[in-house]
Protein backbone atom coordinates (compact mmCIF):
# COMPACT_ATOMS: atom_id res chain seq x y z
CA UNK A 1 0.00 0.00 0.00
CA UNK A 2 1.78 2.68 -1.38
CA UNK A 3 1.14 6.17 1.31
CA UNK A 4 0.21 8.40 -1.15
CA UNK A 5 -3.24 6.37 -1.63
CA UNK A 6 -4.53 7.55 1.13
CA UNK A 7 -7.19 10.48 0.59
CA UNK A 8 -8.80 10.66 3.47
CA UNK A 9 -9.64 13.97 4.59
CA UNK A 10 -8.82 15.66 1.14
CA UNK A 11 -10.26 18.15 -0.67
CA UNK A 12 -10.69 18.19 -4.34
CA UNK A 13 -11.63 21.71 -5.64
CA UNK A 14 -14.79 22.07 -8.22
CA UNK A 15 -17.77 24.39 -9.17
CA UNK A 16 -20.76 21.90 -8.37
CA UNK A 17 -23.96 22.69 -6.88
CA UNK A 18 -22.58 20.16 -4.31
CA UNK A 19 -19.27 22.16 -3.66
CA UNK A 20 -20.86 25.28 -3.71
CA UNK A 21 -23.63 24.25 -0.55
CA UNK A 22 -23.57 25.53 2.55
CA UNK A 23 -20.39 23.59 4.32
CA UNK A 24 -23.61 23.57 7.21
CA UNK A 25 -25.84 21.92 4.99
CA UNK A 26 -23.22 19.01 3.73
CA UNK A 27 -22.75 18.06 7.41
CA UNK A 28 -26.68 17.99 8.30
CA UNK A 29 -27.16 16.07 5.34
CA UNK A 30 -24.36 13.77 6.18
CA UNK A 31 -26.01 13.32 9.51
CA UNK A 32 -29.19 12.35 7.91
CA UNK A 33 -27.90 10.10 5.48
CA UNK A 34 -25.77 8.14 8.52
CA UNK A 35 -29.43 8.68 10.48
CA UNK A 36 -31.13 6.90 7.48
CA UNK A 37 -28.25 4.36 6.89
CA UNK A 38 -28.40 3.19 10.11
CA UNK A 39 -32.08 2.53 9.82
CA UNK A 40 -32.20 0.63 6.72
CA UNK A 41 -32.89 -3.10 6.89
CA UNK A 42 -33.98 -4.26 4.09
CA UNK A 43 -32.34 -4.09 0.33
CA UNK A 44 -35.03 -1.56 -0.89
CA UNK A 45 -33.73 0.99 1.68
CA UNK A 46 -30.14 0.05 0.63
CA UNK A 47 -30.93 0.46 -2.99
CA UNK A 48 -32.09 3.93 -2.14
CA UNK A 49 -29.43 5.08 -0.20
CA UNK A 50 -27.25 3.72 -2.94
CA UNK A 51 -29.02 5.84 -5.22
CA UNK A 52 -28.89 9.01 -3.31
CA UNK A 53 -25.20 8.38 -3.20
CA UNK A 54 -24.38 7.75 -7.12
CA UNK A 55 -26.38 10.88 -7.87
CA UNK A 56 -24.08 13.09 -5.10
CA UNK A 57 -21.26 11.49 -6.62
CA UNK A 58 -22.16 12.52 -10.50
CA UNK A 59 -23.15 15.88 -9.71
CA UNK A 60 -20.17 16.78 -7.90
CA UNK A 61 -17.64 14.80 -10.56
CA UNK A 62 -15.47 13.25 -8.18
CA UNK A 63 -13.98 10.23 -10.33
CA UNK A 64 -15.21 6.98 -8.63
CA UNK A 65 -11.68 6.09 -9.10
CA UNK A 66 -10.61 8.15 -6.29
CA UNK A 67 -13.35 7.20 -3.82
CA UNK A 68 -12.33 3.33 -4.64
CA UNK A 69 -8.98 4.39 -4.10
CA UNK A 70 -9.55 6.11 -0.81
CA UNK A 71 -11.48 2.23 0.31
CA UNK A 72 -8.07 1.10 -0.15
CA UNK A 73 -6.56 1.08 3.38
CA UNK A 74 -10.50 0.36 5.60
CA UNK A 75 -10.72 -2.95 3.13
CA UNK A 76 -9.35 -4.93 5.84
CA UNK A 77 -11.98 -4.08 7.85
CA UNK A 78 -14.79 -4.37 5.74
CA UNK A 79 -13.40 -7.72 4.72
CA UNK A 80 -12.87 -8.24 8.65
CA UNK A 81 -16.56 -7.30 9.42
CA UNK A 82 -17.71 -9.56 7.24
CA UNK A 83 -16.23 -12.36 7.62
CA UNK A 84 -17.14 -12.05 11.63
CA UNK A 85 -20.94 -11.69 9.99
CA UNK A 86 -20.56 -14.90 8.15
CA UNK A 87 -19.58 -17.26 10.68
CA UNK A 88 -20.58 -15.59 14.30
CA UNK A 89 -24.38 -14.97 12.95
CA UNK A 90 -27.13 -17.41 13.82
CA UNK A 91 -29.54 -18.83 11.87
CA UNK A 92 -30.11 -21.39 9.00
CA UNK A 93 -26.92 -23.24 8.54
CA UNK A 94 -26.16 -23.79 4.75
CA UNK A 95 -22.57 -24.86 5.21
CA UNK A 96 -21.20 -26.49 8.62
CA UNK A 97 -17.41 -28.00 8.94
CA UNK A 98 -16.26 -28.81 12.42
CA UNK A 99 -17.36 -25.61 14.64
CA UNK A 100 -17.58 -23.14 11.45
CA UNK A 101 -20.83 -22.92 9.96
CA UNK A 102 -22.61 -20.65 7.60
CA UNK A 103 -25.81 -19.31 7.71
CA UNK A 104 -28.03 -17.53 5.37
CA UNK A 105 -28.82 -15.10 7.75
CA UNK A 106 -25.23 -14.50 8.66
CA UNK A 107 -24.69 -13.99 4.27
CA UNK A 108 -27.04 -11.36 4.49
CA UNK A 109 -25.75 -9.59 7.37
CA UNK A 110 -22.19 -9.59 6.18
CA UNK A 111 -23.39 -8.24 3.10
CA UNK A 112 -25.55 -5.22 4.69
CA UNK A 113 -22.74 -4.71 6.93
CA UNK A 114 -20.54 -4.10 4.07
CA UNK A 115 -22.53 -2.32 2.46
CA UNK A 116 -23.36 0.07 5.61
CA UNK A 117 -19.52 0.35 5.95
CA UNK A 118 -18.77 1.39 2.62
CA UNK A 119 -21.76 3.59 2.21
CA UNK A 120 -20.75 5.33 5.69
CA UNK A 121 -16.97 5.62 4.59
CA UNK A 122 -17.58 7.17 0.92
CA UNK A 123 -20.41 9.29 2.57
CA UNK A 124 -18.04 10.96 4.44
CA UNK A 125 -15.19 11.32 2.02
CA UNK A 126 -17.83 12.63 -0.31
CA UNK A 127 -18.25 15.80 2.49
CA UNK A 128 -14.37 16.34 2.80
CA UNK A 129 -13.92 15.78 -1.09
CA UNK A 130 -16.31 18.73 -1.83
CA UNK A 131 -15.67 20.97 1.21
CA UNK A 132 -12.63 22.37 1.97
CA UNK A 133 -11.49 22.05 5.14
CA UNK A 134 -11.85 25.70 6.45
CA UNK A 135 -15.42 25.72 5.44
CA UNK A 136 -16.23 22.59 6.89
CA UNK A 137 -14.52 23.52 10.12
CA UNK A 138 -16.62 27.30 9.70
CA UNK A 139 -19.59 25.07 9.34
CA UNK A 140 -19.50 22.90 12.54
CA UNK A 141 -18.06 26.49 14.38
CA UNK A 142 -21.51 27.71 13.22
CA UNK A 143 -23.45 24.53 13.85
CA UNK A 144 -21.46 24.21 17.43
CA UNK A 145 -22.00 27.94 18.29
CA UNK A 146 -24.81 27.47 20.73
CA UNK A 147 -22.22 25.41 22.90
CA UNK A 148 -20.05 28.02 23.44
CA UNK A 149 -22.68 29.30 25.93
CA UNK A 150 -21.54 26.07 27.62
CA UNK A 151 -18.02 26.88 27.87
CA UNK A 152 -17.31 24.37 24.82
CA UNK A 153 -13.83 25.71 23.12
CA UNK A 154 -15.80 25.66 20.07
CA UNK A 155 -13.50 27.83 17.74
CA UNK A 156 -10.02 26.37 19.23
CA UNK A 157 -11.78 22.71 18.14
CA UNK A 158 -12.31 23.88 15.15
CA UNK A 159 -8.63 25.25 14.00
CA UNK A 160 -7.54 21.91 15.84
CA UNK A 161 -9.47 19.84 13.10
CA UNK A 162 -8.57 22.93 10.08
CA UNK A 163 -4.94 22.44 11.31
CA UNK A 164 -4.59 18.30 11.34
CA UNK A 165 -6.89 17.95 7.93
CA UNK A 166 -4.21 20.94 6.00
CA UNK A 167 -1.17 18.61 7.24
CA UNK A 168 -2.44 15.28 6.54
CA UNK A 169 -0.84 15.65 2.88
CA UNK A 170 2.40 17.35 4.74
CA UNK A 171 2.83 14.24 6.96
CA UNK A 172 2.10 11.96 4.32
CA UNK A 173 4.56 12.98 2.17
CA UNK A 174 7.09 13.04 5.31
CA UNK A 175 5.94 10.00 6.25
CA UNK A 176 7.34 8.42 2.89
CA UNK A 177 10.61 10.28 2.92
CA UNK A 178 11.37 9.03 5.89
CA UNK A 179 10.15 5.44 5.17
CA UNK A 180 12.92 5.95 1.78
CA UNK A 181 15.54 7.04 4.07
CA UNK A 182 15.51 4.20 6.50
CA UNK A 183 15.00 1.56 3.73
CA UNK A 184 17.82 3.34 1.57
CA UNK A 185 19.50 2.42 5.27
CA UNK A 186 18.44 -1.01 5.51
CA UNK A 187 15.19 -1.10 7.45
CA UNK A 188 12.10 -3.11 6.36
CA UNK A 189 9.28 -2.82 6.79
CA UNK A 190 7.29 -5.60 4.82
CA UNK A 191 8.55 -8.50 6.37
CA UNK A 192 8.29 -10.73 9.39
CA UNK A 193 5.38 -11.18 11.73
CA UNK A 194 2.46 -8.27 13.51
CA UNK A 195 5.04 -7.85 16.21
CA UNK A 196 8.31 -7.31 14.22
CA UNK A 197 6.64 -5.34 11.95
CA UNK A 198 5.43 -3.08 14.83
CA UNK A 199 8.29 -2.65 16.09
CA UNK A 200 9.81 -1.78 12.34
CA UNK A 201 7.96 1.16 12.61
CA UNK A 202 9.96 2.49 15.69
CA UNK A 203 12.54 3.90 13.52
CA UNK A 204 9.71 5.53 11.20
CA UNK A 205 7.73 6.84 13.91
CA UNK A 206 10.08 8.71 16.09
CA UNK A 207 11.65 11.21 13.45
CA UNK A 208 7.95 11.46 12.27
CA UNK A 209 6.71 12.35 15.52
CA UNK A 210 9.65 14.99 16.29
CA UNK A 211 9.36 16.53 12.83
CA UNK A 212 5.85 17.25 13.63
CA UNK A 213 6.48 18.81 16.97
CA UNK A 214 9.05 20.89 15.14
CA UNK A 215 6.17 21.89 12.64
CA UNK A 216 3.37 22.32 15.19
CA UNK A 217 6.37 25.10 16.89
CA UNK A 218 6.91 26.93 13.89
CA UNK A 219 3.10 27.11 12.51
CA UNK A 220 2.22 28.03 15.98
CA UNK A 221 4.71 31.47 15.32
CA UNK A 222 3.80 31.76 12.12
CA UNK A 223 0.26 32.41 13.52
CA UNK A 224 1.14 34.58 15.50
CA UNK A 225 2.86 36.59 13.13
CA UNK A 226 -0.35 37.06 11.39
CA UNK A 227 -2.40 38.06 14.65
CA UNK A 228 -3.40 35.04 15.42
CA UNK A 229 -5.24 35.01 18.76
CA UNK A 230 -8.28 33.10 18.55
CA UNK A 231 -11.81 33.23 17.45
CA UNK A 232 -13.22 36.51 19.27
CA UNK A 233 -13.25 39.30 16.62
CA UNK A 234 -12.44 37.03 13.71
CA UNK A 235 -14.22 37.34 10.63
CA UNK A 236 -14.06 35.03 7.42
CA UNK A 237 -13.54 35.67 3.83
CA UNK A 238 -16.29 33.68 2.85
CA UNK A 239 -19.81 34.29 4.27
CA UNK A 240 -21.78 31.16 4.81
CA UNK A 241 -25.18 31.58 2.89
CA UNK A 242 -28.47 29.82 3.22
CA UNK A 243 -29.66 29.37 -0.24
CA UNK A 244 -32.48 27.61 -2.31
CA UNK A 245 -30.47 24.50 -3.19
CA UNK A 246 -29.60 24.25 0.93
CA UNK A 247 -32.93 23.89 1.80
CA UNK A 248 -33.67 21.42 -1.26
CA UNK A 249 -30.46 19.32 -0.47
CA UNK A 250 -32.30 19.11 3.70
CA UNK A 251 -35.94 18.47 2.48
CA UNK A 252 -34.47 16.21 0.47
CA UNK A 253 -32.05 14.55 3.53
CA UNK A 254 -35.45 14.74 5.55
CA UNK A 255 -36.75 13.03 2.61
CA UNK A 256 -34.33 9.93 2.84
CA UNK A 257 -34.66 9.45 6.54
CA UNK A 258 -38.72 9.33 5.85
CA UNK A 259 -37.95 6.98 3.09
CA UNK A 260 -36.38 4.33 5.31
CA UNK A 261 -38.22 4.60 8.13
CA UNK A 262 -41.12 4.11 5.77
CA UNK A 263 -39.37 1.37 3.93
CA UNK A 264 -38.56 -0.06 7.39
CA UNK A 265 -41.92 -0.44 8.66
CA UNK A 266 -43.02 -2.17 5.59
CA UNK A 267 -40.28 -4.86 6.23
CA UNK A 268 -38.35 -4.15 3.00
CA UNK B 1 8.85 58.69 12.07
CA UNK B 2 11.03 57.50 9.09
CA UNK B 3 12.69 54.82 10.85
CA UNK B 4 9.92 51.23 10.65
CA UNK B 5 12.46 49.52 13.38
CA UNK B 6 14.45 50.88 16.00
CA UNK B 7 17.00 48.58 17.90
CA UNK B 8 18.48 50.07 21.10
CA UNK B 9 21.62 48.07 22.46
CA UNK B 10 19.45 45.33 21.83
CA UNK B 11 20.51 42.54 24.19
CA UNK B 12 19.15 38.79 24.48
CA UNK B 13 20.49 35.73 26.05
CA UNK B 14 18.44 32.45 26.60
CA UNK B 15 17.17 31.90 30.51
CA UNK B 16 20.96 30.01 32.13
CA UNK B 17 21.76 26.25 32.09
CA UNK B 18 23.92 24.87 33.29
CA UNK B 19 25.29 28.47 35.25
CA UNK B 20 25.95 29.49 31.57
CA UNK B 21 24.20 32.16 29.71
CA UNK B 22 24.59 32.23 25.90
CA UNK B 23 24.14 35.74 24.99
CA UNK B 24 22.75 35.45 21.49
CA UNK B 25 22.16 39.40 20.74
CA UNK B 26 25.00 41.40 22.79
CA UNK B 27 23.92 45.33 21.82
CA UNK B 28 22.47 45.47 18.68
CA UNK B 29 22.02 49.20 17.68
CA UNK B 30 20.32 49.27 13.89
CA UNK B 31 17.59 51.79 12.36
CA UNK B 32 15.79 50.57 9.44
CA UNK B 33 14.48 53.42 7.29
CA UNK B 34 10.89 53.00 5.63
CA UNK B 35 11.10 51.90 2.33
CA UNK B 36 14.56 50.49 2.86
CA UNK B 37 15.58 46.92 1.53
CA UNK B 38 18.08 45.93 4.23
CA UNK B 39 19.95 42.68 4.26
CA UNK B 40 21.22 41.21 7.37
CA UNK B 41 24.17 38.43 6.36
CA UNK B 42 25.55 36.54 8.65
CA UNK B 43 26.72 33.01 9.20
CA UNK B 44 25.02 29.93 11.43
CA UNK B 45 24.71 31.17 15.02
CA UNK B 46 25.26 34.99 14.31
CA UNK B 47 21.99 36.08 15.86
CA UNK B 48 20.35 36.62 12.27
CA UNK B 49 17.15 35.04 13.07
CA UNK B 50 17.37 35.79 16.68
CA UNK B 51 17.01 39.54 15.59
CA UNK B 52 14.47 39.23 13.06
CA UNK B 53 12.54 37.90 15.89
CA UNK B 54 12.66 40.72 17.94
CA UNK B 55 11.70 42.65 15.08
CA UNK B 56 7.93 41.71 15.66
CA UNK B 57 7.72 40.72 19.20
CA UNK B 58 8.36 36.96 18.67
CA UNK B 59 11.06 37.25 21.30
CA UNK B 60 11.16 40.15 23.87
CA UNK B 61 14.72 42.12 24.45
CA UNK B 62 16.40 41.11 27.64
CA UNK B 63 18.33 44.35 27.66
CA UNK B 64 17.64 47.53 25.79
CA UNK B 65 14.27 48.47 23.33
CA UNK B 66 12.94 47.42 20.09
CA UNK B 67 10.49 49.58 18.33
CA UNK B 68 8.14 49.43 15.60
CA UNK B 69 6.83 52.19 14.35
CA UNK B 70 7.36 54.39 17.87
CA UNK B 71 6.16 51.63 19.45
CA UNK B 72 7.97 49.44 22.13
CA UNK B 73 7.47 45.53 20.97
CA UNK B 74 7.53 45.07 25.45
CA UNK B 75 4.02 46.98 24.99
CA UNK B 76 1.53 44.04 24.88
CA UNK B 77 -1.55 45.95 24.16
CA UNK B 78 0.12 47.10 21.05
CA UNK B 79 0.87 43.66 19.90
CA UNK B 80 -0.89 43.11 16.91
CA UNK B 81 0.00 47.10 15.89
CA UNK B 82 3.01 45.37 15.96
CA UNK B 83 2.16 42.34 13.93
CA UNK B 84 0.35 43.90 11.94
CA UNK B 85 3.15 47.09 10.85
CA UNK B 86 5.87 44.17 10.57
CA UNK B 87 4.99 40.74 8.84
CA UNK B 88 7.18 37.86 9.19
CA UNK B 89 7.78 35.05 6.75
CA UNK B 90 9.65 31.81 7.58
CA UNK B 91 12.05 29.64 6.03
CA UNK B 92 9.93 26.90 5.61
CA UNK B 93 6.42 26.98 3.75
CA UNK B 94 5.39 24.31 4.24
CA UNK B 95 5.15 25.60 8.27
CA UNK B 96 3.43 28.43 8.02
CA UNK B 97 0.61 28.05 5.72
CA UNK B 98 -2.34 27.09 7.35
CA UNK B 99 -5.22 26.39 4.98
CA UNK B 100 -5.92 23.31 2.25
CA UNK B 101 -6.83 26.54 -0.32
CA UNK B 102 -4.45 29.40 -1.27
CA UNK B 103 -6.88 31.95 -1.15
CA UNK B 104 -8.16 31.27 2.12
CA UNK B 105 -4.53 30.86 3.70
CA UNK B 106 -3.99 34.35 2.46
CA UNK B 107 -7.39 35.51 3.77
CA UNK B 108 -6.30 34.25 7.30
CA UNK B 109 -4.41 37.47 8.65
CA UNK B 110 -6.99 39.43 7.25
CA UNK B 111 -9.88 37.59 9.00
CA UNK B 112 -7.85 37.82 12.20
CA UNK B 113 -7.90 41.22 11.91
CA UNK B 114 -11.44 41.29 11.76
CA UNK B 115 -11.20 43.13 8.37
CA UNK B 116 -14.94 42.71 6.72
CA UNK B 117 -15.61 39.76 4.43
CA UNK B 118 -15.73 42.58 1.21
CA UNK B 119 -11.93 43.95 2.02
CA UNK B 120 -10.66 40.60 2.52
CA UNK B 121 -11.80 39.38 -0.65
CA UNK B 122 -9.66 42.81 -2.38
CA UNK B 123 -7.05 42.37 -0.19
CA UNK B 124 -6.42 38.47 -1.04
CA UNK B 125 -6.57 38.93 -4.40
CA UNK B 126 -4.52 42.14 -4.43
CA UNK B 127 -1.79 39.91 -2.64
CA UNK B 128 -2.40 37.52 -4.51
CA UNK B 129 -1.67 39.39 -7.40
CA UNK B 130 1.37 40.96 -6.38
CA UNK B 131 3.07 37.78 -5.75
CA UNK B 132 1.95 36.52 -9.54
CA UNK B 133 -0.19 33.83 -7.83
CA UNK B 134 -3.58 35.06 -8.62
CA UNK B 135 -4.24 32.06 -11.09
CA UNK B 136 -3.49 29.62 -8.24
CA UNK B 137 -6.09 31.02 -5.99
CA UNK B 138 -7.90 27.54 -5.49
CA UNK B 139 -5.18 25.45 -5.46
CA UNK B 140 -4.40 23.25 -2.83
CA UNK B 141 -0.80 24.61 -1.64
CA UNK B 142 0.73 21.04 -0.97
CA UNK B 143 0.57 20.43 -4.79
CA UNK B 144 2.95 23.62 -5.62
CA UNK B 145 6.35 23.96 -5.86
CA UNK B 146 8.63 25.54 -3.28
CA UNK B 147 8.93 28.92 -4.82
CA UNK B 148 5.25 29.10 -5.13
CA UNK B 149 4.29 27.95 -1.84
CA UNK B 150 6.71 30.83 -0.13
CA UNK B 151 5.33 33.16 -2.62
CA UNK B 152 1.70 32.26 -1.22
CA UNK B 153 3.20 32.60 2.47
CA UNK B 154 4.53 36.14 1.18
CA UNK B 155 1.08 36.82 -0.09
CA UNK B 156 -0.32 35.89 3.24
CA UNK B 157 1.86 38.67 5.39
CA UNK B 158 1.00 41.43 2.55
CA UNK B 159 -2.55 40.25 3.08
CA UNK B 160 -2.23 42.57 6.57
CA UNK B 161 -0.82 45.25 4.69
CA UNK B 162 2.42 45.67 6.64
CA UNK B 163 4.29 48.78 6.13
CA UNK B 164 7.44 46.02 6.67
CA UNK B 165 8.53 42.80 6.14
CA UNK B 166 11.02 40.36 7.39
CA UNK B 167 12.15 36.77 6.05
CA UNK B 168 14.27 34.62 7.62
CA UNK B 169 16.29 32.89 5.17
CA UNK B 170 12.97 32.71 2.85
CA UNK B 171 15.19 30.25 0.07
CA UNK B 172 16.99 28.29 2.10
CA UNK B 173 14.80 25.26 1.14
CA UNK B 174 14.35 26.31 -2.48
CA UNK B 175 15.80 25.41 -5.66
CA UNK B 176 17.55 28.12 -7.93
CA UNK B 177 14.73 29.05 -9.53
CA UNK B 178 12.58 28.98 -6.75
CA UNK B 179 15.10 31.62 -5.17
CA UNK B 180 14.67 33.47 -8.15
CA UNK B 181 10.95 33.79 -8.31
CA UNK B 182 11.27 34.93 -4.36
CA UNK B 183 14.08 37.10 -4.80
CA UNK B 184 12.11 39.00 -7.52
CA UNK B 185 8.70 39.37 -6.05
CA UNK B 186 10.68 40.44 -2.66
CA UNK B 187 12.75 43.37 -4.95
CA UNK B 188 9.15 44.32 -6.93
CA UNK B 189 7.30 44.20 -3.27
CA UNK B 190 9.90 47.17 -2.10
CA UNK B 191 10.59 48.78 -5.74
CA UNK B 192 6.75 49.12 -6.32
CA UNK B 193 5.06 49.18 -3.12
CA UNK B 194 7.61 51.04 -1.09
CA UNK B 195 6.66 47.64 1.27
CA UNK B 196 10.26 48.01 3.39
CA UNK B 197 12.10 44.85 3.34
CA UNK B 198 14.43 43.21 5.93
CA UNK B 199 15.90 39.76 4.29
CA UNK B 200 17.92 37.69 6.54
CA UNK B 201 20.14 35.53 4.98
CA UNK B 202 23.49 33.75 4.21
CA UNK B 203 24.01 33.89 0.50
CA UNK B 204 26.39 36.57 -0.67
CA UNK B 205 24.49 37.24 -3.91
CA UNK B 206 20.65 37.90 -2.00
CA UNK B 207 22.86 40.57 0.44
CA UNK B 208 23.96 41.77 -2.76
CA UNK B 209 21.12 42.90 -4.15
CA UNK B 210 19.49 45.22 -0.90
CA UNK B 211 20.09 48.79 -0.66
CA UNK B 212 22.12 48.22 2.69
CA UNK B 213 23.99 45.34 4.07
CA UNK B 214 24.35 44.60 7.93
CA UNK B 215 26.60 41.59 8.57
CA UNK B 216 26.04 40.13 11.81
CA UNK B 217 28.57 38.16 14.10
CA UNK B 218 28.44 37.22 17.84
CA UNK B 219 25.81 38.63 18.28
CA UNK B 220 26.96 42.02 16.90
CA UNK B 221 26.83 44.07 14.03
CA UNK B 222 30.38 43.80 12.36
CA UNK B 223 29.97 45.90 9.47
CA UNK B 224 26.86 47.89 8.14
CA UNK B 225 26.63 50.23 4.48
CA UNK B 226 25.88 49.45 1.22
CA UNK B 227 26.76 46.61 0.00
CA UNK B 228 29.78 47.54 -2.23
CA UNK B 229 30.97 48.69 0.89
CA UNK B 230 30.48 45.97 3.04
CA UNK B 231 32.10 43.52 0.12
CA UNK B 232 35.12 45.70 0.12
CA UNK B 233 36.38 44.76 3.61
CA UNK B 234 37.03 41.26 2.62
CA UNK B 235 39.14 40.77 5.53
CA UNK B 236 36.70 41.56 7.99
CA UNK B 237 33.87 39.24 6.18
CA UNK B 238 36.67 36.69 6.14
CA UNK B 239 37.44 36.80 9.38
CA UNK B 240 34.02 36.07 11.08
CA UNK B 241 33.71 33.40 8.64
CA UNK B 242 32.06 34.51 5.64
CA UNK B 243 32.90 34.57 1.81
CA UNK B 244 32.84 37.54 -0.54
CA UNK B 245 30.69 37.42 -3.73
CA UNK B 246 33.09 35.57 -6.36
CA UNK B 247 33.48 38.85 -8.45
CA UNK B 248 35.24 40.32 -5.48
CA UNK B 249 37.25 37.41 -4.23
CA UNK B 250 38.72 37.25 -7.89
CA UNK B 251 39.38 41.28 -7.62
CA UNK B 252 40.74 40.89 -4.21
CA UNK B 253 43.09 38.25 -5.77
CA UNK B 254 44.59 39.87 -8.20
CA UNK B 255 44.66 43.30 -5.68
CA UNK B 256 46.90 41.07 -3.63
CA UNK B 257 48.78 40.16 -6.63
CA UNK B 258 49.83 43.91 -7.20
CA UNK B 259 47.01 44.42 -9.62
CA UNK B 260 45.05 47.65 -9.11
CA UNK B 261 41.49 46.76 -9.03
CA UNK B 262 38.59 48.04 -7.26
CA UNK B 263 36.70 45.94 -4.85
CA UNK B 264 33.36 46.95 -5.23
CA UNK B 265 32.60 44.64 -8.87
CA UNK B 266 29.40 42.80 -6.91
CA UNK B 267 28.06 41.94 -11.04
CA UNK B 268 29.63 39.91 -13.28
CA UNK B 269 29.18 42.87 -16.04
CA UNK B 270 30.76 45.08 -13.05
CA UNK B 271 33.61 42.20 -12.90
CA UNK B 272 34.42 42.42 -16.72
CA UNK B 273 34.44 45.85 -17.29
CA UNK B 274 37.23 46.68 -14.33
CA UNK B 275 39.27 43.99 -15.82
CA UNK B 276 38.85 45.11 -19.26
CA UNK B 277 39.84 48.40 -17.40
CA UNK B 278 43.04 47.19 -16.43
CA UNK B 279 43.90 45.00 -19.70
CA UNK B 280 43.32 48.66 -21.64
CA UNK B 281 44.84 50.34 -19.54
CA UNK B 282 41.57 53.01 -19.86
CA UNK B 283 41.11 55.11 -16.98
CA UNK B 284 38.29 56.45 -15.59
CA UNK B 285 35.92 54.85 -17.64
CA UNK B 286 33.83 52.59 -15.35
CA UNK B 287 30.43 51.58 -15.73
CA UNK B 288 29.15 54.54 -18.02
CA UNK B 289 30.11 52.57 -21.10
CA UNK B 290 26.86 50.36 -22.85
CA UNK B 291 27.67 47.28 -20.73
Amino acid sequence: MALKDITLGQYFPGNTVIHRLDPRTKLLFTVLYIVALFSAKGIAAYAVLFAVLCACIAISKIQPKTILRGMKPILFIIVLTAVLNIFYTPGTPIWQWKFLKITVEGLWAAFFMVLRISFLITCTFMLTYTTSPIMLTDGLERLLGPLKKLHVPVHELSMIMSIALRFIPTLIEETDKIMSAQKARGADFDTGNLFQKAKALVPLLVPLFISAFRRAEELATAMECRCYHGGEGRTRLRQLRFRGADAAALLLGGALVAAVLILRSIGL
Amino acid sequence: MSDIIETRALRFSYPAAEGVTPVVLDGVDLNIRAGSFVAVLGHNGSGKSTLAKHMNAILLPTGGAVYVDGIDTADEDRLLDIRRTVGMVFQNPDNQIVANVVEEDVAFAPENLGVPPEEIRKRVDDALKAVGMYEFREHAPHLLSGGQKQRVAIAGVLAMAPRCIVLDEPTAMLDPVGRQEVLDTIKKLNRTAGVTVVLITHHMDEAAQADRLVVMSGGKVVADGTPKEVFSHVETLKSVGLTVPETVELCWTLRRDGLDLPLDALSDEECAQALYNLLTGAKNSTTTSNM
